[in-house]
């Protein structure tokens, strides 16, 4: 019998918590096998989030921190700055990322720090219990925008791979969707490109994936992939945004 | 080695320095901006990194994330900046994870003033963020103190796997006073076996994880059992105090940092005068110095205690806790900037004695 899919070694046996059909399973395998294919696992730290994400330091088969909520850039530094043979990343949901811990990732863009972020766009905060987040899309329902997301009373959602493309100090940015195999594969290489980004000691990396929350946008895992694919994609195109890393 | 002149903020950097301290992550305030402007420069001087952060917030997170990896790291600020480092010492204090923040308390509420106050004292006493925990925080009274001080705070946070904060007030940072750095005595610390610097299977340790989340109910129990066990053995062990002219005193003053030296003056007017007047010193104000305090206030000569502060009235509460309704414990001070005299002192503790 020849083996075709094994698991990546880079995950542990723990069983994830994550609600069935959520995005962050799929991402937590890319990541994993990034780590594994570019033999990086026993120099990796890996900045945990609070959000849905939280428990990832059960998960992840490297030395992990837990940070406060939107903190993980911060710490990320912290680390990095200690060993910067270190190779060093945040996983960050988008109320962690977009909202209270905007001030930390704008900064480590911009100082160029040398580390990875993994930025799950799923346009809601997932683990308490599906409030508004600065990428909820407008007119969308969240338990905090009831009749939908009015954008006169609280602006338009944010894109973040876009804003952060345009500081002097990232080095990569892209965004990538979960939603299909085709997009799966490519969610992976701009991940890999993204760690290469560190470990050339390039500058600051990011990637934005467009993921899910079945549970709190109240939809079967089928129904909120096409949700994603039909009202996500058109507001944040994919691409990659920024790549100064083939520069000489 | 010989004695230097140097002004607070600078001898307390080069202490940290000297104490083996590499790192340093900070946001300017006034008054203790010498200590990132020192730092800046001579860190890269030792091979250590100093970084300017977009705010105290991101400070003491960048302090937690090398802490986490096992460095000794420091930060420093003012109140202001000390109230956004709340959260933060929080997490280290959950993380069990060691650092040292420097607080060069100024005036408040708010914005207040830049001058010295000692109105922080309940925000680093009882934790000042969220929880049950108290870092160890070390009340300096002199420049060469506050450089002594240094290095134990940050043995100290090793030892206990805590944060340890010195709370000075803005006078020990601006002045000048002769230092000497002499050698410390090195104390035996644990290794870091805990530290997140990236997992080789093949190691033999186990997976490093640097967190404050234990969702279950007897698991975070476990936790703060662990914490307060080692607070118990830090009350027991690291209180610390000075006495001074206390025996047979027939009032004992109770001050900290650069108030506690006005005191002394205030003692020598009042002694000039036949008056029998003490003073004890709190060096550490977490853990309190109670079994210190108790003692001298216990001499049948002592009548009561007199707290001076310059603040509303904040370590006086630890006061009448540790004498404990035995004897009257009076305050002296005000609240935001204003350092009383040793004339006012004086004038007080006369009248406070004829009463
Ligand atoms: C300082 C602070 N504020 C608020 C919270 C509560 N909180 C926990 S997770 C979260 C949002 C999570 O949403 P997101 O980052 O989008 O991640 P997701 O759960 O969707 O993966 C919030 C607000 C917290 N833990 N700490
Ligand atoms: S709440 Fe949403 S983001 Fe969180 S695990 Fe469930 S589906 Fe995923």
């Amino acid at each position: 019998m020849t083996t075709v899919f094994k698991k990546t070694p880079i995950l542990t046996d723990a069983i994830l918590h994550y609600c069935p059909g959520c995005g962050h399973g799929i991402v937590h395998r890319l990541v994993a096998e990034v780590i594994d294919e570019l033999g990086i696992q026993n120099r990796t730290v890996a900045l945990v989030p609070v959000g849905c994400a939280v428990f990832g330091y059960k998960y992840f088969n490297v030395d992990s921190v837990e940070a406060a909520h939107g903190r993980a850039p911060a710490a990320a530094t912290g680390i990095k700055r200690t060993d910067p043979n270190r190779v060093v990343f945040t996983y960050q949901g988008d109320g962690d990322l977009a909202s209270i811990g905007a001030a930390e990732i704008v900064h480590a863009a911009h100082r160029g720090e040398k580390i990875t972020t993994i930025f799950i766009n799923n346009a809601i905060y997932g683990m308490t219990g599906g409030q508004m987040a600065p990428t909820t899309l407008v007119g969308q329902k969240t338990t905090t925008s009831p009749y939908g997301r009015d954008e006169k009373h609280c602006g338009k959602p944010i894109r973040i791979a876009e804003m952060l493309a345009t500081i002097e100090g990232s080095a990569y940015i892209a965004r990538v969707a979960v939603n299909s195999p085709a997009n799966i594969i490519a969610a992976k290489k701009a991940i890999k490109a993204a760690f290469q980004c560190q470990l050339d000691g390039k500058g600051f990396a990011l990637v934005e994936v467009l993921s899910n929350c079945p549970t709190n946008w109240g939809m079967s895992p089928v129904e909120s992939m096409e949700w994603l694919e039909q009202n996500m994609i058109p507001y944040y195109p994919l691409g990659v945004k920024k790549d100064t890393t083939k520069e000489v | 080695m010989a004695k230097k002149l140097m002004k607070g903020s600078e001898a307390v950097a080069e202490a940290a320095i000297q104490a083996g301290c590499h790192y340093f992550f900070g946001y300017p305030i006034t008054p203790q901006n010498d200590i990132p402007e020192y730092m800046a420069a001579r860190l890269p001087q030792v091979g250590g990194c100093f970084l300017q952060a977009e705010s105290e917030v991101a400070a003491i997170n960048m302090v937690y994330g090398a802490a986490a990896a096992g460095a000794r790291v420091m930060t420093s600020s003012s109140s202001p900046g000390v109230s956004l480092k709340q959260e933060g010492m929080s997490y280290l204090a959950g993380a069990e994870l060691p650092c040292v923040v420097v607080n060069m308390v100024r005036g408040g509420p708010g914005l207040g003033s830049i001058q010295p106050s000692q109105g922080d004292y309940f925000q680093a006493t009882r934790g000042g963020g969220h929880g049950d925990y108290h870092p160890i925080v070390l009340a300096p009274s002199s420049v060469q103190e506050a450089v002594d001080l240094m290095h134990d705070a940050f043995d100290l946070a090793d030892i206990y796997r805590t944060p340890a904060m010195i709370l000075a007030d803005g006078i020990i940072g601006q002045m000048m006073e002769p230092v000497e750095f002499h050698e410390h005595a090195k104390r035996e610390l644990p290794a870091k076996e805990w530290a997140a610097t990236g997992w080789d299977p093949k190691s033999g340790r186990p997976r490093a994880i640097v967190n404050s989340l234990y969702i279950e109910v007897d698991e975070l129990q476990e936790l703060n059992d662990r914490l307060q066990a080692r607070y118990a053995v830090i009350r027991e062990k690291e209180a610390r105090a000075e006495l001074y002219h206390t025996e047979g005193a027939e009032l004992i003053i109770c001050a900290y940092g650069t108030v506690a030296r006005i005191c002394k003056s205030a003692i020598t007017l009042l002694e000039k005068k036949g008056y029998k007047v003490g003073l004890v010193r709190p060096i550490t104000v977490w853990p309190f110095p109670e079994k210190q305090l108790r003692e001298v206030m216990d001499q049948p000569s002592v009548k009561k205690a007199v707290t001076v502060e310059i603040s509303a009235g904040q370590m006086v509460e630890d006061v009448r806790l540790t004498v404990n309704g035995t004897k009257p414990v009076e305050f002296f001070g005000k609240p935001g900037s204003y350092t009383p005299t040793a004339e006012e002192i004086a004038e007080y503790i006369m009248k406070s004695m004829e009463a």
